[in-house]
């Protein structure tokens, strides 16, 4: 380890003429990166202005902070904080957990073939587009003949069917099953690698001392895998401002259900409709909620890796 | 050993939470399919679970002849061969060259990628510079800013670090210069991760209906949505009966074919055909998957 410390001292860094064919890898990728998203970063001074698309950056009048302060003073502002704070947290507690709950459990199935179809089975949703999804759980909620209200009637549960897309109250049940639903499956591949990666002689160990099988997913299984686990949680909790997008936006008729609004805009969402669904389309004042968003997010994200490799001594970058 | 009944009746409880798991995660889509297939006066009684009750095939029938859905489907089609190629091509080798350490410049790099992951423009100025670039009705805005990944980049990169030296040294010795060494040796050696990384990129670009949404409107838009978005705008609307007019060939035909199918299993019946390729695909990739998610990069 330390000749090969020395060794790379000793060698002097290449000349870039010695290394066209290197660079003209890595060169076209920077620049596409450069304009695909650092030109939208600077892009941000739209906040900052009365931006006018005819008008462009250049033309554009600056406000100052105006936008920010219509934001945060707005009667937006609380409700959309509310349910994007809401929604995240609720997604932390049962979307979150889901993958590594059925990870240990196909864990401890022996049965290869079982093993490896519902495992083909559960990554099924991930595939599906949130279009596909918010389209199949229309029809099996939907008012009339939905399987759900039929089920429910038939147990004598309900007396007349549940309308559940124009109640509020079961807009953030909905949204939080049915990212469970989807992301379950798929999400335990990286806790089921984890875990193969365990010494299977900690195991072997653990049965001659006697320890049954939920013992060992405690003992042994779980602290393997506990820093992976904290790695994503920490990165989660960091992105506790995007509480959705795709997800909320398609089961809300993008937004156009507006029964649900109340219940279901975030911050995503509420820069989406301000500028691409209103009649005259507000582009500063959703750049100023966006950017609001982004900066918050960055803090945290960054304060986030480092208490990852902090307390696990593992990061993502 | 003394554990094992223990052992048994929680092997048995685990194959029992993950079969109802299962069965839950596939109903959903079984019935979709049932739907698709049974004939839709039928369907208004209710009652179809996964089996259709009355079989045809006159909603795909019906979906097959609509000449926008087709068209969506070209769409959708070629931007999903097209873009992942580009992107798999242009991702991987920034990623070879990024896992080069004697690559000039590789920390300032780097630090671009990275900066990216934690900060973007957001939605409006990511719409405008699209406009700017006159991207706005024009195929290739579903191409060009998805080009490089940078989280495909760094599961790339961490995987080529870890191909062994000497792979490549016999290689240079003979005088190849990395493009040679990257698809003669490198691409061969890491076939896991390009398959799992390309499907990945692949139903990304086959699933999304955003890019259609915003940068598509007007007449010159139309022609260039693609499927998913034009799908919801199935699911949201009526436009599909609407539509049925143009594709009958005659009043009468209309009249037949109207009586015959519904919103809800036309509907069904897309949703299937746009979302059936992909799912015939993924389990004969599903091997490869655990190579393409993030586990290998993390940094310890």
């Amino acid at each position: 380890m330390e000749t090969q410390e020395k060794l790379k001292l000793t060698i002097r860094p290449p000349r870039l003429s010695t290394q066209l064919d290197l660079q003209s890898m890595v060169i076209p990728s920077i620049l596409l990166l450069f304009v695909f998203a650092y030109v939208p970063m600077f892009g941000v001074i739209a906040a900052f202005q009365d931006f006018k698309l005819e008008k462009g950056y250049l033309g554009s009048e600056f406000v100052g902070l105006k936008h920010f302060a219509a934001f945060f003073g707005g009667r937006d502002f609380i409700p959309i904080m509310w349910n994007t704070l809401w929604i995240s947290i609720l997604k932390l507690i049962f979307v979150f957990p889901a993958p590594i709950i059925l990870a240990l459990l196909l864990n401890e199935i022996r049965f290869r073939l079982f093993k490896r179809v519902t495992q083909t089975v559960t990554y099924l949703p991930n595939f599906l587009s949130w279009v596909i999804v918010a389209g199949m759980f229309f029809s099996i909620l939907a008012v009339d003949n939905g399987d759900i209200n039929q089920l429910l009637k038939s147990m004598g549960l309900i007396s007349k069917p549940i309308n559940f897309f124009s109640e509020p109250f079961w807009f953030k049940p909905i949204l939080i099953f049915t990212n469970v639903w989807k992301t379950m499956g798929f999400g335990s591949i990286v806790y089921l690698a984890a875990i193969s990666s365990i010494d299977p002689t900690l195991y072997e160990a653990a049965q001659m001392d006697g320890l049954n099988r939920i013992k060992q997913i405690w003992y042994i299984t779980l602290p393997s895998i506990l820093p992976i686990i904290v790695i994503f949680l920490v990165l989660t909790l960091a992105s506790i401002l995007t509480a959705g997008f795709d997800d909320i936006l398609l089961l809300t008729k993008q937004g156009t259900n507006i029964v649900l609004r109340g219940t279901s805009e975030v911050i995503d969402t509420y820069v989406y409709r301000v500028a691409f669904r209103q009649q005259i389309p507000n582009f500063s004042y959703g750049a100023a909620a966006g950017l609001f968003k982004a900066s918050v997010s960055v803090i945290l994200l960054w304060l986030g890796n480092r208490t990852a490799r902090k307390l696990t001594g593992a990061a993502l970058w | 050993m003394k554990s094992s009944k223990d052992d048994i009746v929680f092997e048995t409880f685990a194959v029992l939470v993950v079969t109802i798991l299962s069965i839950m995660m596939l109903y959903p889509f079984l019935n979709a399919m049932a739907l698709s297939l049974n004939d839709a006066n039928d369907t208004l009684a209710g009652g179809i679970s996964i089996w259709p009750r009355v079989p045809t095939l006159l909603n795909y029938e019906v979906v097959f002849q609509n000449p926008r859905i087709g068209n969506a489907y070209l769409i959708t089609i070629a931007r999903t061969l097209f873009g992942s190629f580009v992107s798999i091509i242009f991702t991987a080798l920034m990623a070879y060259g990024l896992s080069k350490e004697h690559l000039r410049g590789r920390k300032f790099y780097m630090g671009l990628c990275v900066v990216t992951m934690y900060f973007s423009g957001g939605l409006i100025p990511t719409y405008i510079l699209m406009k700017a670039l006159g991207l706005t009705n024009n195929f290739f805005v579903y191409i060009l800013p998805a080009i490089v990944n940078v989280w495909n980049m760094i599961i790339f990169k961490s995987f080529f670090e870890g191909i062994p030296k000497s792979l490549e040294e016999s290689a240079q010795m003979d005088g190849a210069n990395h493009y040679q060494i990257f698809f003669s040796i490198i691409i061969h050696v890491s076939l896991p991760v390009f398959a799992s990384l390309i499907l990945f990129t692949a139903v990304g670009h086959w699933n999304d209906w955003f890019a259609g949404a915003i940068f598509m409107a007007g007449r010159e838009g139309d022609k260039l949505v693609p499927m998913q978005t034009l799908l919801n705008q199935i699911i949201n609307s009526n436009i599909m009966m609407e539509q049925l007019g143009a594709i009958a060939p005659s009043a009468a035909e209309m009249a037949r074919m109207s009586a015959k199918v519904s919103t809800k299993s036309l509907t069904m019946a897309t949703m299937m055909v746009a979302t059936l390729p992909i799912v015939m695909v993924y389990p004969f990739l599903q091997k490869y998957f655990a190579k393409g998610v993030m586990i290998g990069s993390i940094k310890e």
